[in-house]
């Protein structure tokens, strides 16, 4: 593989792995929000 | 493909900084310390406050390989990781380091309480400052009072749930404090050489195989006694008594094993090999029994 390719590959990897964090930090967030302001659904 | 200049480390070795195996232990004695506190937090901020642990500890991984990668270049064990390996710039590992303690520490105040969080941050330091930096090339003492570090989880865990000190947290903090150096000194024991490529001044290297059998052997009594106590002291039941009393038994037994061996090298050390096994175990079932004997009586 070319070193350019595998390039592109790790930062395609890095790049989805970071925004799946990072939707999940969202969520998390939000949930963290609703547990400390005691909002009961 | 190893230049880490020209390639961005790969997510995998990002990951391995972490060390994920250690991880496990510390997240499991940290969800012990909240699941034996007398009241539980909601289920998303304890959550919250396991996932600030984990990554806490993470950061410490991180950390600690960061400043140590020229050392793991020099010892068998550790050569394969990623920066003595060349898959990843120091700088790198340093930057994820300090950000994902100093995000730990943030999102633990945050979400549980700040006293969790001033907990959380100082083990992060006391591992990586005190420990690392300061102790572990210095003294062979460094597993003894660096073991503090690897303490702090249950006591962590304890306050996020219920935001102060208690005494069943604090002898939780020294049944670990106590464990660590049996348990590390049994794994130096039968990779010393090692730890000698390495110039580390880990007791087996600095005073001996002998004395540290000895002192493995002397650190697993009050280790013990320890890990009994919160049964005599009402702060547990009988099923935690029993169960811990057995295992810190078979832990003293294992630990005497270790003690009449005369074996010099790996190849003869099958107790202390066994000790260390053991020891693993020995601190998973009995904070797994702790939280048991907590709920059943309830």
């Amino acid at each position: 593989m070319k070193l350019e390719e595998e390039i592109v590959r790790r930062q395609r990897a890095r790049a989805r792995i970071t925004a799946w964090l990072l939707g999940a930090f969202v969520v998390l967030l939000f949930f963290i929000t609703i547990a400390k302001t005691g909002i009961n659904w | 493909m190893t230049n880490p200049a020209a390639l961005p480390a790969d997510w995998r070795d990002i990951l391995a900084l972490t060390k994920p195996r250690v991880m496990s232990l510390v997240v499991f004695s940290g969800l012990c310390g909240m699941l034996a506190a007398p009241q539980l937090p909601p289920l998303v901020l304890g959550f919250t406050a396991i996932l600030c642990i984990a990554l806490g500890a993470g950061a410490c991984g991180a950390l600690n390989q960061w400043y140590e990668a020229d050392i793991d270049a020099k010892m068998r064990r550790t050569a394969k990781r990623p920066l003595p390996d060349g898959r990843m710039d120091r700088q790198s590992a340093l930057h994820f380091g300090v950000g994902l303690g100093g995000f730990s520490v943030l999102l633990m105040g945050l979400a549980t309480n700040w006293f969790a969080a001033t907990l959380l941050a100082i083990s992060i330091l006391f591992y990586v400052l005190v420990y690392t930096v300061w102790l572990k090339p210095r003294t062979p003492q460094n597993i003894v009072i660096g073991g503090a570090a690897g303490a702090f989880p249950p006591l962590i865990g304890w306050v996020a749930a219920t935001g102060h000190f208690a005494f069943l947290p604090l002898l939780l903090f020294a049944i670990i404090f106590l464990w660590t150096p049996p348990h590390f000194w049994a794994l130096s024991l039968f990779v010393r050489s090692d730890y000698a490529a390495a110039g580390i001044p880990m007791l087996p290297v600095v005073a001996g195989v002998q004395n540290t059998r000895r002192q493995i052997f002397l650190y697993s009594l009050p280790m013990a006694v320890a890990a009994v106590a919160p049964w005599p002291l009402g702060l547990t039941g009988a099923v935690y008594g029993v169960a811990a009393s057995a295992l810190s038994l078979a832990f003293v037994f294992l630990a005497a094993q270790v003690l009449v061996n005369d074996a010099n090298e790996p190849a003869g050390m099958r107790p202390e090999k066994r000790l260390f096994g053991f020891s693993v175990l020995y601190l998973f079932v009995l904070f797994g029994v702790l939280v048991a004997d907590r709920w059943l009586a309830w």
